[in-house]
Protein backbone atom coordinates (compact mmCIF):
# COMPACT_ATOMS: atom_id res chain seq x y z
CA UNK A 1 0.00 0.00 0.00
CA UNK A 2 1.51 3.32 -1.07
CA UNK A 3 1.59 6.05 1.53
CA UNK A 4 -0.89 8.92 1.34
CA UNK A 5 -1.37 12.03 3.45
CA UNK A 6 -4.17 14.61 3.37
CA UNK A 7 -5.33 17.30 5.72
CA UNK A 8 -8.56 19.23 6.11
CA UNK A 9 -9.52 22.32 8.10
CA UNK A 10 -12.52 22.09 10.41
CA UNK A 11 -14.26 25.31 11.45
CA UNK A 12 -15.94 25.52 14.83
CA UNK A 13 -19.74 25.96 14.79
CA UNK A 14 -19.85 25.67 10.96
CA UNK A 15 -22.78 23.28 10.68
CA UNK A 16 -23.19 24.02 6.96
CA UNK A 17 -19.86 22.48 5.98
CA UNK A 18 -19.51 20.04 8.88
CA UNK A 19 -18.93 16.54 7.56
CA UNK A 20 -17.50 17.51 4.16
CA UNK A 21 -14.01 16.26 5.08
CA UNK A 22 -15.37 12.86 6.12
CA UNK A 23 -17.46 12.49 2.96
CA UNK A 24 -14.34 13.37 0.95
CA UNK A 25 -12.40 10.65 2.79
CA UNK A 26 -15.25 8.15 2.27
CA UNK A 27 -15.28 8.90 -1.49
CA UNK A 28 -11.49 8.65 -1.66
CA UNK A 29 -11.44 5.20 -0.03
CA UNK A 30 -14.31 4.03 -2.27
CA UNK A 31 -12.32 5.14 -5.33
CA UNK A 32 -9.42 3.04 -4.00
CA UNK A 33 -11.81 0.03 -3.79
CA UNK A 34 -11.27 -0.58 -0.09
CA UNK A 35 -13.35 -3.06 1.87
CA UNK A 36 -16.81 -1.45 2.40
CA UNK A 37 -16.89 -2.43 6.08
CA UNK A 38 -13.55 -0.77 6.72
CA UNK A 39 -14.64 2.34 4.76
CA UNK A 40 -17.78 2.56 6.89
CA UNK A 41 -15.78 2.31 10.14
CA UNK A 42 -13.30 4.97 9.02
CA UNK A 43 -16.07 7.28 7.74
CA UNK A 44 -18.09 7.05 10.95
CA UNK A 45 -15.06 7.76 13.15
CA UNK A 46 -13.95 10.63 10.95
CA UNK A 47 -17.46 12.14 10.88
CA UNK A 48 -18.05 11.81 14.62
CA UNK A 49 -14.64 13.36 15.27
CA UNK A 50 -15.31 16.16 12.80
CA UNK A 51 -18.68 16.88 14.40
CA UNK A 52 -17.05 16.92 17.84
CA UNK A 53 -14.77 19.74 16.73
CA UNK A 54 -17.66 21.65 15.12
CA UNK A 55 -19.86 21.21 18.20
CA UNK A 56 -17.40 21.48 21.08
CA UNK A 57 -13.99 22.56 19.85
CA UNK A 58 -12.21 25.56 18.50
CA UNK A 59 -11.10 25.49 14.88
CA UNK A 60 -9.17 22.35 14.07
CA UNK A 61 -7.52 20.11 11.52
CA UNK A 62 -8.10 16.54 10.43
CA UNK A 63 -5.04 14.66 9.21
CA UNK A 64 -5.49 11.48 7.20
CA UNK A 65 -2.51 9.23 6.66
CA UNK A 66 -2.25 5.82 5.10
CA UNK A 67 1.01 4.01 5.58
CA UNK A 68 1.89 0.35 5.11
CA UNK A 69 -0.60 -1.65 7.15
CA UNK A 70 -2.66 1.14 8.72
CA UNK A 71 -4.81 4.22 8.24
CA UNK A 72 -4.63 6.94 10.88
CA UNK A 73 -7.06 9.81 11.39
CA UNK A 74 -5.75 12.49 13.71
CA UNK A 75 -8.01 15.36 14.73
CA UNK A 76 -6.59 18.32 16.62
CA UNK A 77 -8.53 21.39 17.74
CA UNK A 78 -7.82 24.57 19.68
CA UNK A 79 -9.84 23.82 22.75
CA UNK A 80 -11.61 24.30 25.08
CA UNK A 81 -10.51 20.71 25.71
CA UNK A 82 -12.16 17.85 27.58
CA UNK A 83 -12.21 18.13 31.37
CA UNK A 84 -12.74 14.42 32.09
CA UNK A 85 -11.98 12.08 29.17
CA UNK A 86 -13.24 8.91 30.88
CA UNK A 87 -16.57 10.62 31.61
CA UNK A 88 -16.78 11.88 28.00
CA UNK A 89 -16.26 8.29 26.76
CA UNK A 90 -19.34 7.08 28.65
CA UNK A 91 -22.38 6.53 26.37
CA UNK A 92 -25.03 9.17 27.03
CA UNK A 93 -22.74 11.76 28.61
CA UNK A 94 -22.87 15.04 26.70
CA UNK A 95 -22.14 18.73 27.12
CA UNK A 96 -23.49 19.65 23.66
CA UNK A 97 -25.28 22.93 22.99
CA UNK A 98 -28.96 23.21 22.06
CA UNK A 99 -27.82 24.10 18.52
CA UNK A 100 -25.98 20.78 18.25
CA UNK A 101 -28.95 18.89 19.65
CA UNK A 102 -31.22 20.51 17.06
CA UNK A 103 -28.89 19.03 14.41
CA UNK A 104 -29.44 15.54 15.84
CA UNK A 105 -26.22 15.37 17.81
CA UNK A 106 -25.40 15.71 21.49
CA UNK A 107 -26.77 12.32 22.54
CA UNK A 108 -23.42 11.41 24.07
CA UNK A 109 -22.67 8.75 21.45
CA UNK A 110 -19.81 10.40 19.52
CA UNK A 111 -16.75 9.18 21.42
CA UNK A 112 -18.28 5.73 22.19
CA UNK A 113 -19.02 5.32 18.44
CA UNK A 114 -15.43 6.26 17.62
CA UNK A 115 -14.04 3.81 20.18
CA UNK A 116 -16.29 1.05 18.84
CA UNK A 117 -15.22 1.50 15.23
CA UNK A 118 -11.48 2.22 15.49
CA UNK A 119 -8.88 -0.49 16.14
CA UNK A 120 -7.23 1.93 18.52
CA UNK A 121 -8.11 5.39 19.80
CA UNK A 122 -5.94 7.78 21.78
CA UNK A 123 -7.36 11.02 23.17
CA UNK A 124 -5.26 13.65 24.87
CA UNK A 125 -6.63 16.95 26.09
CA UNK A 126 -5.24 20.00 27.81
CA UNK A 127 -8.34 21.79 29.14
CA UNK A 128 -8.47 25.34 27.83
CA UNK A 129 -5.82 24.66 25.18
CA UNK A 130 -6.33 21.75 22.81
CA UNK A 131 -7.62 18.24 22.21
CA UNK A 132 -6.00 15.59 20.03
CA UNK A 133 -7.77 12.39 19.02
CA UNK A 134 -5.89 9.78 17.02
CA UNK A 135 -7.70 6.77 15.57
CA UNK A 136 -5.91 3.84 13.98
CA UNK A 137 -7.42 1.31 11.57
CA UNK A 138 -5.51 -1.83 10.64
CA UNK A 139 -5.82 -2.77 6.97
CA UNK A 140 -5.14 -6.43 7.68
CA UNK A 141 -6.84 -8.38 10.48
CA UNK A 142 -9.04 -5.48 11.65
CA UNK A 143 -11.37 -5.88 14.61
CA UNK A 144 -14.68 -7.57 13.93
CA UNK A 145 -17.53 -5.50 12.55
CA UNK A 146 -19.26 -3.74 15.42
CA UNK B 1 -39.50 -3.76 -1.48
CA UNK B 2 -38.63 -1.27 -4.20
CA UNK B 3 -38.28 2.39 -3.30
CA UNK B 4 -41.10 3.25 -5.73
CA UNK B 5 -43.46 0.92 -3.82
CA UNK B 6 -42.39 2.49 -0.53
CA UNK B 7 -43.14 5.94 -1.95
CA UNK B 8 -46.61 4.74 -2.95
CA UNK B 9 -47.25 3.08 0.44
CA UNK B 10 -46.31 6.28 2.27
CA UNK B 11 -48.14 8.59 -0.19
CA UNK B 12 -44.80 10.35 -0.37
CA UNK B 13 -43.58 13.13 -2.62
CA UNK B 14 -40.22 12.66 -4.31
CA UNK B 15 -37.90 15.57 -3.51
CA UNK B 16 -34.72 14.12 -4.96
CA UNK B 17 -33.62 10.90 -6.66
CA UNK B 18 -36.28 10.14 -9.31
CA UNK B 19 -33.71 7.90 -10.99
CA UNK B 20 -33.20 5.74 -7.89
CA UNK B 21 -36.78 4.51 -7.44
CA UNK B 22 -35.84 0.99 -8.47
CA UNK B 23 -33.50 0.56 -5.47
CA UNK B 24 -34.40 -2.41 -3.27
CA UNK B 25 -34.91 -1.89 0.47
CA UNK B 26 -35.37 -4.62 3.08
CA UNK B 27 -34.49 -2.85 6.37
CA UNK B 28 -35.62 0.47 7.85
CA UNK B 29 -34.65 2.74 10.72
CA UNK B 30 -36.45 5.69 12.29
CA UNK B 31 -34.61 8.29 14.35
CA UNK B 32 -34.09 11.98 14.91
CA UNK B 33 -30.76 11.30 16.63
CA UNK B 34 -27.98 11.19 14.08
CA UNK B 35 -25.45 9.56 16.42
CA UNK B 36 -27.93 6.73 16.96
CA UNK B 37 -28.07 6.30 13.18
CA UNK B 38 -24.26 6.13 13.09
CA UNK B 39 -24.23 3.54 15.88
CA UNK B 40 -26.48 1.06 14.07
CA UNK B 41 -26.05 -1.22 11.00
CA UNK B 42 -27.53 1.17 8.45
CA UNK B 43 -25.85 0.10 5.20
CA UNK B 44 -28.46 -0.29 2.47
CA UNK B 45 -31.37 0.87 4.60
CA UNK B 46 -34.17 3.46 4.51
CA UNK B 47 -34.06 6.23 7.16
CA UNK B 48 -37.26 7.86 8.39
CA UNK B 49 -36.75 11.10 10.30
CA UNK B 50 -38.32 14.40 11.22
CA UNK B 51 -34.96 16.14 11.08
CA UNK B 52 -34.55 18.18 7.88
CA UNK B 53 -31.01 19.52 8.26
CA UNK B 54 -27.86 19.29 6.15
CA UNK B 55 -26.44 16.93 8.76
CA UNK B 56 -29.29 14.49 8.11
CA UNK B 57 -28.04 14.17 4.53
CA UNK B 58 -24.35 13.90 5.48
CA UNK B 59 -25.12 11.39 8.24
CA UNK B 60 -27.16 9.29 5.80
CA UNK B 61 -24.29 9.40 3.29
CA UNK B 62 -21.66 8.41 5.86
CA UNK B 63 -23.91 5.65 7.25
CA UNK B 64 -24.60 4.12 3.82
CA UNK B 65 -28.33 4.88 3.95
CA UNK B 66 -30.03 4.37 0.55
CA UNK B 67 -32.82 6.96 0.94
CA UNK B 68 -34.38 9.34 3.49
CA UNK B 69 -38.10 9.85 4.16
CA UNK B 70 -39.10 13.01 6.03
CA UNK B 71 -42.19 12.32 8.12
CA UNK B 72 -45.12 14.56 9.14
CA UNK B 73 -45.07 16.30 5.76
CA UNK B 74 -41.75 17.97 6.50
CA UNK B 75 -39.78 19.46 3.67
CA UNK B 76 -36.16 20.52 3.91
CA UNK B 77 -34.98 24.05 3.09
CA UNK B 78 -33.39 24.62 -0.36
CA UNK B 79 -29.80 24.40 0.91
CA UNK B 80 -30.49 20.89 2.23
CA UNK B 81 -31.88 19.85 -1.17
CA UNK B 82 -28.73 21.20 -2.79
CA UNK B 83 -26.55 19.02 -0.54
CA UNK B 84 -28.81 16.01 -1.25
CA UNK B 85 -28.31 16.53 -4.99
CA UNK B 86 -24.55 16.85 -4.52
CA UNK B 87 -24.42 13.68 -2.42
CA UNK B 88 -26.91 11.85 -4.67
CA UNK B 89 -29.21 11.07 -1.73
CA UNK B 90 -32.85 10.29 -2.63
CA UNK B 91 -35.30 12.26 -0.44
CA UNK B 92 -39.03 11.86 0.08
CA UNK B 93 -41.69 13.58 2.17
CA UNK B 94 -44.62 11.64 3.62
CA UNK B 95 -47.68 13.28 5.18
CA UNK B 96 -47.88 10.52 7.81
CA UNK B 97 -46.38 10.55 11.30
CA UNK B 98 -43.24 8.58 12.13
CA UNK B 99 -45.43 5.96 13.84
CA UNK B 100 -47.74 5.52 10.86
CA UNK B 101 -44.87 5.47 8.33
CA UNK B 102 -43.15 2.73 10.34
CA UNK B 103 -46.42 0.80 10.74
CA UNK B 104 -47.21 0.90 7.04
CA UNK B 105 -43.77 -0.39 6.04
CA UNK B 106 -43.71 -3.00 8.79
CA UNK B 107 -47.07 -4.29 7.54
CA UNK B 108 -45.52 -4.69 4.09
CA UNK B 109 -42.80 -6.96 5.49
CA UNK B 110 -39.87 -4.61 6.00
CA UNK B 111 -37.68 -5.21 9.04
CA UNK B 112 -35.72 -3.10 11.50
CA UNK B 113 -32.02 -2.38 11.05
CA UNK B 114 -31.06 -5.64 12.74
CA UNK B 115 -33.37 -7.66 10.48
CA UNK B 116 -35.97 -8.32 13.18
CA UNK B 117 -39.72 -7.68 12.86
Amino acid sequence: MASLKKFFFIKARDFVHAGEASIHIQSLLKSMHWDPVLIRRVAICSYEGEMNVVIHGGDGVLNLSIENDRLIIEIIDDGPGIQDISLAMQPGYSTASDEAREMGFGAGMGLPNMKKNADDIQIESEPGIRTRASMTFLLESPKETP
Amino acid sequence: MKLCDIVQELDATTLNGEDRLNSEITRCGASDLMSDVLARPTDGTLLMTGLTTIQTIRTAKIAGVVAVVFVRGKRPPPEVLTVARTEDMPLFSSPYSMFVCCGRLHARGLTGLDGRR
